[in-house]
C-alpha cells in the first residue's frame, strides 16, 4: 500500500549521498584504524539506505533484500577488520596506519 | 511527517560529522550508534520496517558493540586523544573534506537536475514479503551469505589467535 506523507526519493538519495561522503571524507582523513573502520561502517550503511529507499519508491522488494545481503556483509567485514586490527595492535603497538608500511609501498 | 524525516537526517548528518570529527574513540562510536538509529527512523518513515529492525539489533546492536570491545581490548587510556589531537590537524583534513565536498556537490547536482520521478508515494513492504523473497527467489544469495559468515568465523578465529612474535616482527610458531 502506497504512503503518501513521506518525503520524497531525492530527500532519499540526497541524505544517503551526505552520509557517504561524510564516510568517504573520515577514511581519508583518520590515521587511527578504528576510526577508518567506522568510517568504513559509514560508508556501507549510506549505501543500504539507498537500496532501501530506492526500493521503497519503486514498491520492490529487492531494495530491502539487498539491505539484508549488505547488513550480512557488514558484520563479516567488521569480524575479519577487527581481528586484523587486534593483530596488527599486538605486533606494532600503535593503532596508526602509517605504521603499515613493510612492503614499502 | 515530512517534519520528522528532515529532523532525523539532520540528527543522522550532525552525528556522523562528530564522528569523523572526534578524537576520544568511545564517544565517536556513541555518535555513530545515534546515526544509526536515526537512520533506523527514517527506514522506518521510508514503509520499511524489517529494515529499520535489523539496523537496531545488527548494526546498533553487535557490530558496534564488537567495536566497543575491540577499543576496550586495545585499552589505550587517556594519552589516545592527544594522540588524535596531534594526528588530526587541519592541513591533514582539508584535503580529503575538499575532495569529499566536490564529490557531494556532484551527486546533489545530478539529482537535483534530472527528474526521477513525478509521484512521490512509497510503499509498505512488510516483513512477510522480505521472507517470502528471500527464501524463494533468493535462496541461492542465502546460501552464499551464509558461507560468507562461515568464512568470516574462521577467518576471525584464525587472525585473532595471538602467535608467538620474535625480535624482527614476524611470527614463527603457527
Amino acid at each position: 500500500m502506497p504512503i503518501e506523507t513521506a518525503p520524497g526519493l531525492e530527500a532519499g538519495i540526497m541524505l544517503s549521498s551526505i552520509l557517504f561522503c561524510l564516510g568517504l571524507a573520515g577514511l581519508m582523513m583518520r590515521r587511527n584504524v578504528i576510526f577508518m573502520l567506522m568510517c568504513v561502517e559509514i560508508c556501507t550503511n549510506a549505501a543500504a539506505l539507498m537500496f532501501v529507499v530506492a526500493g521503497a519508491h519503486w514498491g520492490n522488494v529487492d531494495g530491502q533484500v539487498m539491505f539484508v545481503f549488505v547488513v550480512t556483509l557488514a558484520a563479516a567485514e567488521v569480524a575479519i577488520a577487527l581481528a586484523l586490527v587486534l593483530q596488527f595492535y599486538h605486533r606494532k603497538h600503535t593503532v596508526d596506519i602509517d605504521q603499515l608500511n613493510e612492503l614499502r609501498g | 511527517m515530512n517534519f520528522v524525516f528532515y529532523l532525523t537526517s539532520a540528527i543522522a548528518v550532525v552525528a556522523t560529522a562528530m564522528v569523523i570529527f572526534h578524537k576520544n574513540a568511545v564517544h565517536a562510536l556513541l555518535y555513530l550508534v545515534t546515526s544509526l538509529l536515526a537512520v533506523a527512523v527514517i527506514f522506518y518513515q521510508f514503509g520499511a520496517p524489517l529494515a529499520a529492525a535489523l539496523e537496531v539489533i545488527i548494526y546498533a546492536g553487535a557490530i558496534m558493540v564488537l567495536i566497543v570491545f575491540v577499543i576496550m581490548m586495545l585499552n589505550q587510556g587517556d594519552s589516545t586523544v592527544v594522540q588524535e589531537q596531534t594526528w588530526l590537524q587541519p592541513r591533514t583534513w582539508l584535503g580529503p573534506a575538499l575532495l569529499s565536498a566536490l564529490l557531494l556537490a556532484q551527486l546533489i547536482l545530478l539529482v537535483s537536475s534530472g527528474k526521477i520521478s513525478s509521484n512521490q508515494t512509497f510503499h509498505y513492504i512488510g516483513p512477510k514479503q522480505i521472507g517470502i523473497a528471500l527464501f524463494s527467489h533468493y535462496v541461492l544469495a542465502v546460501e552464499l551469505a551464509s558461507m560468507l559468515l562461515l568464512a568470516g568465523l574462521v577467518g576471525a578465529f584464525h587472525l585473532a589467535r595471538r602467535k608467538k612474535i620474535d625480535s624482527e616482527g614476524s611470527s614463527n610458531a603457527y
